[in-house]
This record gives C-alpha cells, sequence and structure tokens, in this order.
C-alpha cells in the first residue's frame, strides 16, 4: 500500500507483480482485494480472469475476461481498503476517519495508540499518516479479531508501522511502557470514560484524544470524565451528502406545452464531446441520492491539559 | 518533563513530529478569550501583543508547552502575562460542568422575572474599578468585587450567575491560550475570521481533500492551491520532509502561498514545497496548451484585480492595529477588518480579525522553482495525486489537462464552491474514460455542546462546506497496449 522505500511507490512506471495486493474494481459499489499469484483465476459475474494475464500491466489498467467482460486493477490505499475490507465489526468510513487523523494532528513521526482496533479500518489510514517514521499500537480485546487484523496488515505491507496486541483497554488500561511518550489517542470503546485515566497518563501534554461513540448517553459521560484532565473538549458529528448525476435533455412537451427535462439514464455517456447541436446538447442534471449514511457516531476530541 | 531551553530551536532535531514547547522565532496562534480574537505571532523578546489597552510583552511564552494559557496580570511595570497551571485550567472546566440540573433539581427555583435592565445593579463605578488597579488589584479580584456589589447577581440562575462571571472575567482578567499553528488550529483561524483568505474551505473539508488524494509520506502530490497556501501547507505537513507538493500555476504568476509560513516547518520541510508552470509540467505532445493557455490568462487577470483591491483595503486599516505587533509585519496577513469581498460565508464574527506579528527567520523558504530534475522526474513517474482547491474558478477543463500529469490508479480530489462545474466536470471525466470512481460529495459538520442535563448542537453552524469531485485516474485503452480480446 505505501512503504518507507519510495521506489515502490506507484508511479508510470510501477507494474503489477506477482504477490502484489490489487483492487479489483467492477463498479464504485462494488470492488475486491485479490492477492496476485501465477495460477490463480478471479472470477465474477463478467467471466474468467487469469491472474497471470495482470502481471506486467500498470495499475489502472483495465483487463478483460475470457467472456470479453472487464474490470479495472487500481492501487491500494487505505480509502479503497475502507471500502473491501471485512467487516468483523462496525468500521469507521472516510469522514470520519479523515477528520479523525487530521484532528489528531497526526504527521509522520508520531506515535498513536488506538482501541479497540475492529477491522482495521482507521488503523490503515493512521499508519499512513505516521509513517514512516511513527508508529500505531493498536489494541483489541478479541483475540481472533486481532489476529485477522494483523493478516490484513501483513497483506497490506504495513506490519512495520502496525503493532497490534490483544489487551482489554477498559479493564487493564494502556500498557505502562508508553506513559507519556504518545502523540494522539484514539478510543472506540463501548465505556470509553473507563479508559481515560491511562489515555491521559499515555499522552504528552498537550496531546490529543478522541473517542468515537455511537450514542450521546455514552459522549454525555465521557465529556464529564475528560474535564478532570482535559481541555478544549468538542464534540462533532461529520457526514457526507452524496450527490448523483444524469444526463437529461430539455423536450418541447406536447402540442406546444412546457419545455419537459427527460432523464437519460444515470451514467449514459455522449458519444463525443461537441458532436451535437445545441439544442440537442445533453442537459447534466445534478441531485443528491436519495439515501445516505445518517448517523455513524459523535466524535470527542480533548487536548491533555498542560502541567 | 523537559523544558527545552529558548533560543534552540527543536527544528533542528531529528525527531519531525510534532513540536511540544515554543522556542524564540517560532510561529504561534494566541487564542484570546476563547477565540475572541485569534492572533498569529512569532515569538521573540521585542515582539508585544496589544490585549484591551494593555502591551504585554510576548517573551514570557518562550519555551513554554503549546497548550499553556497566560493571564494578565499587573505588575509594578504595568501589565505581563503570566501563565497559569492545570489546577487553574481544570478549575474552569469544573465550573462548567457543576451539575446545574435544572430539569430535575428542586434547589433551582430562580428565575429572571425579577430582573430589570435599568443599569442600576452594579453599584461599583469605574473609579472605584480604576482605584483598585492601582492598587494592584488581580482581574479575578476585581470580578469578585463586581459581583459582590451587583444587586442582582443572587437571584439570577446558575446559568445566567456563570455567564456574567465568564463576561466581566473576559474583561478584566482576559486569557491567552498557546496554541500550536498546525493545519487544524490554521484552518479554524481562518476559517472564523477571515475565510475569503482560505476560499471558506472548512477543516473537515481540508481533511477529505487530504484523505481522498491518499496524501502520506514519500507523495508526490500535484496542488493547484488558490487558498492562500493552507492547502500546500496541510500537505507538507503530511509529507514530514518526504516526496514533494508541487503548487502549480498558469501563466506568469505564482498563486500566493504566504499562509505556509505560518506553520513552523523546518528547512527539511520547506524544501519539500516547489512550484512550477503548468507549461513546464506538461507533456507537450499532446495537449494543445496555446490555446488552452489564452483561456487561463483571461481568468487570471480577473483574479489579479480582486487580489489588488484585496489589499489595497487592507492597508487602509492596518494602522488601528499596528502597536500589536513588533518588527515586520507581513502585510499581505495582516488583517484587521473584513474586507466587503463577495462570498458566500461572510466572517461570523467581525471582531478583531487575524493579525501576524513577526521577526522573520531567514532559512530554506518555502515554494521554491522545481528543478528542471524534479520535473522531469514527475514527467517519467507521474505525480501520485492531484488536489484542486480553485474554489472561484471553473474547473472543468483545467481537471482534464490537469489529470494526465497523474500515475495510472492515481486518486484526486477538487474542491469547488459550485456544484454545476463539478457535475459537468464528472460527466466529462466519464464520457473520456479517464477516471473512475467518480463521486461527488459535501461534507456536513456539526458541533454538538455537552453539558449536563444540556447537550444540544450548537445554534449557530457553518451551513456550507463546499463540494468535492473525488476519483481515480486510470489507464485508458490507448496507453494500456494492445488487447487479447
Amino acid at each position: 500500500m505505501f512503504s518507507s522505500d519510495p521506489s515502490k511507490r506507484n508511479s508510470f512506471k510501477r507494474r503489477i507483480c506477482d504477490g502484489d495486493l490489487v483492487i479489483v474494481y467492477e463498479r464504485h459499489d462494488n470492488m475486491k482485494a485479490i492477492k496476485i499469484k501465477v495460477g490463480l483465476d478471479f472470477q465474477n459475474r463478467y467471466g474468467v480472469f487469469k491472474h497471470s494475464d495482470w502481471i506486467g500491466k500498470p495499475f489502472g489498467s483495465k483487463v478483460f475476461s475470457n467472456k470479453g467482460g472487464f474490470v479495472h486493477l487500481l492501487f491500494p490505499t487505505p480509502e479503497l481498503w475502507t471500502l473491501v475490507l471485512s467487516h468483523r465489526t462496525q468500521i469507521l468510513y472516510l469522514a470520519d476517519i479523515s477528520f479523525v487523523i487530521s484532528y489528531l494532528e497526526v504527521v509522520p513521526g508520531c506515535v498513536v495508540l488506538e482501541s479497540g482496533t475492529g477491522s482495521g479500518s482507521l488503523t490503515t489510514s493512521l499508519a499512513r499518516a505516521v509513517a514512516p517514521s511513527g508508529h500505531v499500537y493498536t489494541f483489541d480485546f478479541h483475540e481472533q479479531r486481532a489476529a485477522l487484523a494483523r493478516e490484513d496488515f501483513i497483506m497490506n505491507g504495513l506490519e512495520s508501522f502496525i503493532t497490534v496486541s490483544v489487551r482489554d483497554i477498559q479493564g487493564e488500561g494502556f500498557p505502562d511502557e508508553f506513559c507519556r511518550v504518545v502523540d494522539s489517542v484514539f478510543l472506540d470503546l463501548p465505556q470509553p470514560w473507563l479508559a481515560l485515566p491511562s489515555a491521559a497518563r499515555m499522552l504528552k501534554q498537550d496531546g490529543v484524544l478522541c473517542s468515537f461513540s455511537p450514542c450521546i448517553e455514552q459522549v454525555q459521560r465521557s465529556c464529564e470524565t475528560l474535564r478532570h484532565n482535559f481541555t478544549d473538549v468538542r464534540t462533532f458529528e461529520v457526514l457526507l451528502r452524496m450527490y448523483e448525476i444524469r444526463e437529461g435533455r430539455m423536450e418541447v412537451g406536447r402540442n406546444g406545452g412546457p419545455m419537459v427535462l427527460k432523464p437519460h439514464k444515470k451514467r449514459q455517456h455522449l458519444s463525443s464531446e461537441g458532436e451535437c447541436e445545441d439544442e440537442e446538447r445533453p442537459t447534466i442534471m445534478v441531485k443528491p441520492c436519495n439515501e445516505a449514511r445518517g448517523h455513524t457516531g459523535y466524535l470527542t476530541f480533548a487536548r491533555l491539559a498542560c502541567t | 518533563m523537559a523544558v527545552e531551553s529558548a533560543g534552540v530551536s527543536p527544528s533542528q532535531k531529528t525527531s519531525p513530529a510534532n513540536h511540544r514547547v515554543t522556542w524564540e522565532g517560532c510561529s504561534v496562534l494566541l487564542d484570546i478569550n476563547d477565540g475572541d480574537r485569534l492572533v498569529f505571532a512569532r515569538l521573540s523578546s521585542a515582539a508585544t501583543l496589544k490585549i484591551g489597552n494593555k502591551k504585554c510583552s510576548l517573551r514570557p511564552l518562550i519555551g513554554c508547552p503549546f497548550g499553556s494559557l497566560f493571564r494578565v496580570e499587573m505588575g509594578a511595570n504595568g501589565s505581563h502575562l503570566a501563565r497559569c497551571y492545570s489546577s487553574c485550567i481544570l478549575a474552569e472546566n469544573a465550573a462548567t460542568t457543576q451539575d446545574k440540573d435544572y430539569l430535575h433539581s428542586s434547589s433551582e427555583m430562580k428565575d429572571n422575572r425579577s430582573l430589570f435592565d435599568n443599569n442600576t445593579a452594579q453599584s461599583l463605578s469605574s473609579e472605584d474599578i480604576d482605584a483598585m488597579k492601582r492598587e494592584g488589584a488581580t482581574g479575578d479580584e476585581i470580578v469578585e468585587a463586581l459581583i459582590a456589589n451587583s444587586s442582582t447577581f443572587e437571584k439570577k440562575t446558575t446559568l445566567s450567575q456563570e455567564k456574567y462571571k465568564v463576561k466581566k472575567q473576559k474583561k478584566y482578567a482576559p486569557k491567552v491560550l498557546l496554541r500550536r499553528p498546525c493545519s487544524r488550529s490554521i484552518c479554524e483561524a481562518y476559517f472564523k475570521k477571515y475565510p475569503t483568505r482560505i476560499g471558506s474551505l472548512r477543516f473537515d473539508a481540508l481533511c477529505l481533500l487530504l484523505s481522498m488524494a491518499n496524501v502520506g509520506a514519500y507523495s508526490d502530490v500535484l496542488v493547484l492551491d488558490m487558498v492562500g497556501g493552507l492547502l500546500t501547507g496541510a500537505v507538507a505537513e503530511r509529507l514530514g520532509g518526504t516526496g514533494y507538493v508541487c503548487s502549480t500555476h498558469f501563466g506568469t504568476s505564482r498563486n500566493p502561498i504566504d499562509i505556509v509560513r505560518m506553520f513552523n516547518f523546518n528547512s527539511e520541510v520547506n524544501s519539500r514545497i516547489v512550484h512550477a508552470t503548468f507549461t513546464d509540467l506538461c507533456i507537450s505532445r499532446e495537449n494543445d496548451i496555446s490555446s488552452f493557455h489564452q483561456d487561463l490568462i483571461k481568468t487570471e487577470g480577473e483574479i489579479k484585480n480582486d487580489k489588488i483591491l484585496d489589499e489595497s483595503i487592507q492597508e487602509t486599516n492596518v494602522s488601528s492595529d499596528r502597536s500589536c505587533t513588533s518588527h515586520e509585519i507581513f502585510n499581505a496577513e495582516m488583517i484587521v477588518q473584513s474586507s466587503p469581498q463577495t462570498d458566500s460565508n461572510p466572517p461570523i464574527e467581525d471582531d478583531e480579525g487575524i493579525s501576524v506579528s513577526s521577526t522573520t527567520v531567514k532559512s530554506i523558504s518555502p515554494g521554491r522553482q522545481a528543478s528542471s530534475e524534479l520535473v522531469n522526474s514527475w514527467k517519467e513517474r507521474g505525480f501520485s495525486s492531484l488536489i484542486v482547491a480553485a474554489p472561484e474558478i471553473e474547473v472543468g477543463s483545467l481537471v482534464q489537462k490537469l489529470l494526465p500529469l497523474l500515475s495510472y490508479s492515481a486518486p484526486f480530489a477538487i474542491y469547488n464552491h459550485c456544484l454545476q462545474p463539478l457535475a459537468a466536470c464528472m460527466h466529462r471525466l466519464q464520457a473520456s474514460k479517464m477516471a473512475i470512481s467518480l463521486q461527488i460529495s459535501e461534507p456536513w459538520l456539526r458541533e454538538y455542546q455537552v453539558l449536563p442535563s444540556r447537550t444540544h448542537p450548537h445554534m449557530q453552524m457553518s451551513a456550507f462546506g463546499g463540494y468535492i469531485l473525488s476519483g481515480i485516474r486510470i489507464c485508458s485503452d490507448a496507453c494500456n497496449g494492445s488487447q487479447e480480446n
């Protein structure tokens, strides 16, 4: 995904190799992470694709199946990973992730603590932000979940930036070795207030903490506890509204009636631009999507008070 | 915790992570009275800050941890800033969270039915207060005296007592919070006080741009930054002295990136911030640059005119606040009043704006011209992502010209204030099969007040965070070589 070796980053010269992780893109809502292995096939409703046919092509290529169907092969990023990972828990999505990373002021070289690891959606983005010299220590009390997350991080080549441990942070707190060396802490726990005293001991002064909770009662209680050691306690909700575009044409209504916008099928393409006359030119219509994620969780941030 | 001695720049140390302590020459964000005033300053022993009618030296701030709180205190030689310690900071927290459970509590029977606004409630005159000040009373003592001499204070509800106290504290015991300038604090400060300077780029939108464009160490990020350098700075912060952020521009005049100087970037980070004209970056084999250029020169001319107008407005306003600065002033950043620029988001508060006081420290300055080796390496490898934050210009045609500079499978994010141009742009990219995973999204951000029995969303919120078109550049059939099927 990314590494401390700059030559490995995606570029015009980079070709898909045996052992690479690629994101197979069918549609914006249908993607899959595949580890390339000579001899294996990838199958979907468009037919059978041979991994060996993909080797040597640049990332971003369109590749065809035995039946002429196609998919695109993309270079993995934390954003794409969030869309393809297997959900072992409820996960964090783009809007929350991007806000958390920036608000926690995570930059290269930072040491970050996270609990729980969950499915590793946020962890992957945290790792990108601390690389190449920082580290993410992530804890989950669920042994199997931790093991699966570890496998995922290895598959993405992130093992040098992430350490996964099994530990009940609500019960035991963070390990003492992190005392006063941590830049930021992220909590996604059912009773975050139990972990706050420990988090306060881990953070450097003015270090930032974030607690993600779906319910306002959790927020209420966390905020009360936070005010013992923290300042600048602020709670946010961040969401995205998505838009869809359609192509339509103006048509004169029957018997000289009013002009009617006739929508075409979504995502229909023009044969080529500039070919049609002005009156024929399609209108691009844009509207918000009918459904959206209405709530994910409340994000509560606070800074450790300076002593 | 060891406090680093003043004068030693921690930026010279190996750790590239966030600075924790200030040093002489360091850029800081001063938050006065919980965001009433936000001032960017550069710390030096000569720098001063004017609070109310008092002029305070910024010297006591040197060598203090970011996050420290200061109070204006009267002394023999006039006012000075004195540091408050955590007990004092946290005591304030406790005051706000005292259980004011007015829904259920039986003790809280007070209301404001007997309060009349006839200006007779306060028996302490302004002469009395001045006398107290001369005798060396602290701000807190004056606030206590005001409360003791208010005939109505006891009749107020606990909530309005608290409000009264906070109001008087701001006046008589102003506090200064020492904040670290980073993309978050800088973005929030500008958004609150001077949104037009950063194209009203709200913090959550900025975060999204960085994530959508996969910005991380060793990235080579192409940006079109028409938000004053906020975007360039935010990207450079994520690069941590690796990779490059290349701010491109059309025609000869560069887009200003003055905000980059607010961050405390060391030379290594600054050396990663470069600029190049679009023409230089362009692989000139396919694109019809000449006709494209003419369009752009036109738009640029218009933008430049705006700038000139903008700066002349500031010049006339500068004098009133000049006293709060020390030596050199970044004129471009000297903002006193909101300018009457056309903008959908006028400043929420038109208090005193953001101002900068400084003595500049010379090292490698950000934004050098990209070397030809660098430009050639980008032509060979392609940029790893693209971010366009040009909220006021028509971006559709630009994007189609910029995308070929990206590696295949490179993500991009385009920020704009208007939806329609992005929709048209998205449609064109779909039709030309240049990109997939195209999505227009609009960020929405709401802050909450969380207090015992008084939790609710903030009464005022920003209703507009702009629109973002994101996608992934693909390898078109032509460049993919022959297909087997």
